[in-house]
């Protein structure tokens, strides 16, 4: 793990990029300049949450609710903040 | 939910695919376009040497698309999946619509960037492309120096793009610049670079001039030696590393220089689609140079037909179009054969593989253009600039220059 993810951090999709869903691609994008990023379905479920508002346990929560069937959810879900921190999609807003 | 559905795999694979105009990152395989560039005029207040504008622009100056066509085009390729929108020329600030451009594009969902030399470009007109929805603004930037920007664009624009990009920045834009790299600047690249962090560049673009159209007509004079392209790499690579930088930079490589060609436009057909002043539908830039072949115009069909049924955009789609060495080349989905314009305008034979790949039997032709750019008789002719003047002297039929590739106007 790169970036230090903690339950009460709060993210926001990050300045000059877009998080949209796109029916050409039936899937979440984000967009920047110079390209897009296409998400698949679980990471797309992450990012939407991603609000400026909601803490990453929140959405833990949240998620944990929503698939009740998904096995280490958390893990994923904390590797995904990772990945998109690091990539600069997301920016920390607390 | 898995770790896959989740973790850097789960992200589809994006590529960089490379243009005068930027890179869009964009799926490999599409049956969509992604990426729609709407080239809205050739007319230009600069004069650039290195455009890749065609050497008879001249032709399509007086016949632009109107407003309400362009809104239609937009409209129409939203609908085909387009979602990052270019807005480029010539110069597009010269049209008094690009505010109703960029209206439309937001409501539509674009992702959308104004391609600008920023000569035009207002305090009141940035603030109508802020409240329209404009996502950003890609300027373009010459050298540190006045004299060589005022040289190579053949105007005194040096600081006027200073102003702009402030103007940029003031605006909240994400600060993109491009900067056309070729013989009179590669030996300013850190120079450029510090320019472009002081300027408080979020990305810049470091392109090395490929060779077509206006470029082509000056390659002697443009091209750098291949020591200096090195070396220019080994200094960004450098300022990559340094620490605390938060811009990001893409270095195009020259093609010339390469042992392989590049997967031009990402494949033809793939993902790009352009739609040029006079509402001609290209998958790339300089396809108008190909023999043989007759674009769709969207005055005439929907870019749907241009993209999906037009015999243009379906040509080279896929290999069955390729001759040996591709056809059999295990690395051929790599590239794809290279750039079609460049096999032509070099070789004159458009299904061959371009000429800048090490295993072309045409490759000659790019050794005889680097011993060339090394020849004072042929490198220190003059440049001759992008002007309506010498555009008008290639549609009456000179050939200055033009005569020793296949592109005649």
């Amino acid at each position: 793990m790169e970036n230090d993810i903690q339950h009460a951090n709060i993210y926001d999709i990050a300045l000059h990029h877009r998080f949209q869903w796109e029916e050409a691609q039936n899937s979440y994008v984000i967009l920047f300049p110079e390209g897009m990023v296409k998400l698949h379905g679980g990471a797309g479920e992450v990012i939407k949450r991603v609000n400026g508002k909601a803490t990453v346990g929140d959405i833990v929560t949240e998620l944990k609710a929503a698939f009740p069937d998904a096995e280490n959810i958390e893990a994923d879900i904390i590797g995904m903040f990772d990945m998109a921190v690091g990539k600069a999609w997301l920016r920390k807003v607390n | 939910m898995t770790q896959n559905s989740l973790g850097e795999s789960a992200v589809q694979k994006t590529v960089q695919a490379q243009s005068k105009n930027n890179g869009v990152a964009a799926n490999i395989t599409q049956t969509q376009p992604l990426w729609l560039l709407a080239e809205v005029t050739y007319r230009c207040p600069l004069h650039c040497a290195f455009c890749y504008n065609p050497t008879d622009y001249d032709k399509h100056t007086q016949n632009e698309l109107s407003t309400e066509q362009w809104i239609q085009a937009l409209r129409d390729a939203r609908k085909m999946g387009a979602i990052q929108l270019g807005i480029s020329g010539g110069e597009p600030l010269l049209r008094d619509d690009i505010e109703d451009i960029v209206i439309e594009a937001k409501k539509l969902g674009y992702y959308s960037n104004l391609i600008t030399s920023g000569v035009g470009l207002t305090e009141k007109r940035i603030q109508a492309f802020k409240d329209g929805g404009l996502d950003h603004i890609q300027l373009s930037m010459h050298d540190i120096t006045e004299e060589i920007n005022n040289f190579i664009t053949n105007t005194k624009t040096f600081e006027l793009k200073k102003k702009v990009a402030a103007m940029i920045k003031n605006h909240g834009y994400p600060m993109v610049l491009n900067v056309v790299i070729h013989r009179y600047n590669i030996g300013h690249m850190k120079e450029i670079l510090e320019m472009a962090e002081a300027l408080g560049a979020d990305y810049i673009e470091l392109a090395n001039t490929q060779y077509y159209g206006w470029s082509l007509v000056n390659r002697s004079q443009l091209m750098p030696l291949k020591e200096q392209v090195e070396e220019a790499e080994r200094i960004t690579n450098e300022f990559r590393q340094k620490a605390g930088s938060k811009m990001k930079i893409f270095f195009v490589v020259p093609d010339y220089f390469g042992d392989r060609p590049k997967k031009c436009m990402n494949g033809w057909g793939e993902v790009f689609m352009i739609v040029t002043a006079n509402g001609d539908v290209l998958p790339c830039h300089s396809a108008r140079v190909l023999p043989n072949m007759e674009f769709p115009n969207v005055r005439e069909h929907g870019l749907e037909y241009a993209w999906k049924e037009s015999p243009a955009f379906n040509k080279y789609r896929g290999d069955d179009w390729m001759k040996e060495p591709c056809r059999s080349c295990p690395e051929k989905e790599n590239d794809l054969g290279g750039c079609r314009c460049q096999a032509f305008l070099l070789s004159g034979d458009a299904e061959s593989a371009d000429p800048v790949c090490s295993l072309s039997p045409n490759h000659h032709l790019i050794e005889k253009a680097i011993e060339d750019s090394k020849n004072p008789v042929l490198s220190e002719k003059p440049i001759i600039f992008r002007t309506d003047k010498n555009s008008k002297k290639y549609v009456a039929g000179d050939k200055e220059r033009i005569e020793d590739f296949h592109a005649l106007p």
